[in-house]
C-alpha cells in the first residue's frame, strides 16, 4: 500500500498530465464523428454569444457582397415568375396547384457568425438553434449553392458541417441527368471540391454543372454546387472529378436552412426495411 | 500587480487575441500564428505544477471551443507545458532551488531563442499532425508547421521586445 502511495506521489505530475491528455484525446475523437460531437463545439451559448457579438461588427465589411447576392437572387426569382405569368387562356381544364398542398420543404434564414475554411475539418456556426426549430441534419444553402449540413444544435446556435470538411459526403449529380456521385473534399483548396464514384459512361465535360441529387433526405433536388474544372484521365477506381464551387466559401453572410417535412417518415420507412 | 490576477488577465487576453484576431489572419490563405502558446513561456516556474498543467489544459480547450477543433489545441499545448521543465533544465541548467528566481526575459538571448523555438516547433508539429489526421499529406504538415512557427516566433520576439522596453 505504501508503495502505491509512494508511486503516486512520485509520478503525480506525469499521471495528471496523462489524465488530461486522455481527456483531450477523447474530445478529439468525439469531434471527428458526426453524431457524437456533443462536448466541444462552438454552438454553445457562451462561444455562440461571443461570436454573435463579433459578427455584428464584422458583417459591415461584407454588406456590398451581400447586396449583390440579394440582387442576383431577386433577378433569378423575377425571371422565374415572369415565365409563369404567360397565361395560355385554356379554360376547359381546371388547374390544380398541388404545390400548395404537398409542401415538402420549409426554408428559414440564418446568419453565419463564424466561418472556417482553411483547416481540414471545417465547421460553420450560425445564429439559429432549437428554439427556432433547427434540428440536426438539415441542409444549409445560399442563393449560389450548397454550404453544409447542420450537425449539432444548442438553444440559439447551430454548428454546421461545412462541405469543406473531409468527413462531408453529399449526393450530387450531373445537371439534368441521372448520373450520381459522392461529393467530398480533399482538404486542399477551398474553391474546389471532388465528385467521386460517378459512372464511367457518364458524359462528363469540363464546364458541366453539378447539382444536388435529391437521393438523400437532407438536400432537395437540383440545388447548384459548381462546375467541373478538371477530369482525371487515368483509370483510377473512384473516377474523381474536380468541381469549382459557385460559392465563395471564404465570404459567406446569410444562409437558408431547409427542413424536409417528410424526413421523419422516410427515415422510419427505411429503418423498418432493414 | 498581483501575480495570479496577472495570469488570469494573460489567460483571457491570449484566448481572445487568438480566437478573434489571430485565427482570422490566414496569411496566404491558410497560415496562422498560434501566439497563445506564450502562456507556457510566461507562466512562472513553480514547484507544484498541477495548477500550471490544468490552466494550460483549460486554455487549449477554450481555443478548441471557439475553433471547433475538438481537443487538438489542448492536447498539443499540454505536451509543451509538461515538457517545459525538461527543456529549461537542458538549456538553462536550472535546479529546483532556482525555480523561484527564474525569469525568461533575464536569460541570454541565445538560450532563450533555442528554448522558445524548440517548444514552438513541438507544439505546431503536434497540432498540425492532429489537424490533418491522416498520413496522406505529411509534406503539408511539415510546411504548415514551418510557416506557422516562423510567424509565431516573429510575433513573439516583436512582442517581447516591445513589452520589455516599457518596463
Amino acid at each position: 500500500m505504501q508503495q502505491i502511495i509512494y508511486f503516486f506521489q512520485k509520478f503525480k505530475y506525469f499521471l495528471f498530465f496523462l489524465l488530461l491528455e486522455f481527456v483531450a484525446l477523447f474530445f478529439i475523437f468525439n469531434n471527428l464523428s458526426f453524431h457524437k460531437s456533443k462536448f466541444i463545439n462552438s454552438a454553445n451559448s457562451l462561444t455562440g454569444g461571443l461570436y454573435y457579438q463579433y459578427s455584428k461588427i464584422t458583417e459591415y465589411l461584407n454588406l456590398k457582397e451581400e447586396n449583390k447576392l440579394l440582387a442576383e437572387e431577386n433577378t433569378k426569382l423575377k425571371n422565374l415568375l415572369s415565365k409563369r405569368s404567360v397565361n395560355p387562356g385554356i379554360k376547359d381544364s381546371t388547374v390544380l396547384d398541388t404545390t400548395r398542398y404537398y409542401q415538402k420543404y420549409t426554408f428559414s434564414t440564418a446568419k453565419i457568425i463564424n466561418n472556417n475554411y482553411a483547416k481540414d475539418f471545417n465547421f460553420i456556426t450560425i445564429n439559429r438553434g432549437e428554439n427556432q426549430g433547427i434540428q440536426k441534419e438539415m441542409a444549409v444553402v445560399n442563393s449560389r449553392g450548397i454550404i453544409g449540413i447542420t450537425e449539432h444544435t444548442s438553444k440559439d446556435y447551430t454548428r454546421v458541417q461545412s462541405i469543406l470538411n473531409k468527413n462531408s459526403k453529399i449526393n450530387a449529380r450531373l445537371k439534368n441527368t441521372n448520373y450520381f456521385g459522392t461529393l467530398g473534399w480533399n482538404g486542399k483548396n477551398y474553391n474546389t471540391v471532388q465528385l467521386s464514384d460517378i459512372p464511367r459512361q457518364a458524359p462528363i465535360k469540363i464546364g458541366d454543372t453539378i447539382e444536388t441529387g435529391g437521393k438523400s433526405t437532407i438536400f432537395p433536388e437540383g440545388i447548384l454546387i459548381g462546375i467541373i474544372s478538371k477530369i482525371n484521365e487515368g483509370n483510377s477506381a473512384d473516377n474523381k472529378v474536380d468541381i469549382t464551387l459557385f460559392n465563395d466559401m471564404s465570404s459567406l453572410g446569410y444562409v437558408k436552412i431547409i427542413k424536409n417535412l417528410y424526413r421523419q417518415e422516410i427515415k422510419q420507412l427505411e429503418e423498418n426495411n432493414e | 500587480m498581483n501575480s495570479s490576477l496577472r495570469l488570469i488577465f494573460l489567460f483571457f487576453g491570449l484566448l481572445f487575441l487568438q480566437v478573434f484576431v489571430l485565427n482570422n489572419i490566414l496569411f496566404l490563405g491558410h497560415i496562422n500564428p498560434y501566439l497563445y502558446i506564450i502562456f507556457v513561456f510566461l507562466y512562472p516556474l513553480k514547484e507544484n505544477r498541477i495548477p500550471f498543467l490544468f490552466s494550460t489544459f483549460l486554455l487549449g480547450l477554450g481555443i478548441d471551443l471557439f475553433s471547433d477543433s475538438g481537443g487538438i489545441h489542448a492536447f498539443s499545448l499540454l505536451i509543451i507545458a509538461y515538457t517545459r521543465l525538461f527543456f529549461i533544465k537542458l538549456y538553462f541548467r536550472k535546479v529546483t532551488t532556482d525555480y523561484a528566481f527564474f525569469k525568461l526575459k533575464s536569460e541570454p538571448f541565445g538560450k532563450r531563442f533555442n528554448y522558445v523555438v524548440t517548444l514552438t516547433l513541438i507544439h505546431h508539429l503536434i497540432y498540425f499532425s492532429f489537424a490533418n489526421f491522416s498520413l496522406n499529406n505529411i509534406s503539408e504538415v511539415f510546411l504548415n508547421t514551418f510557416f506557422s512557427t516562423v510567424f509565431t516566433l516573429i510575433l513573439y520576439f516583436l512582442g517581447s521586445y516591445l513589452f520589455n522596453k516599457t518596463e
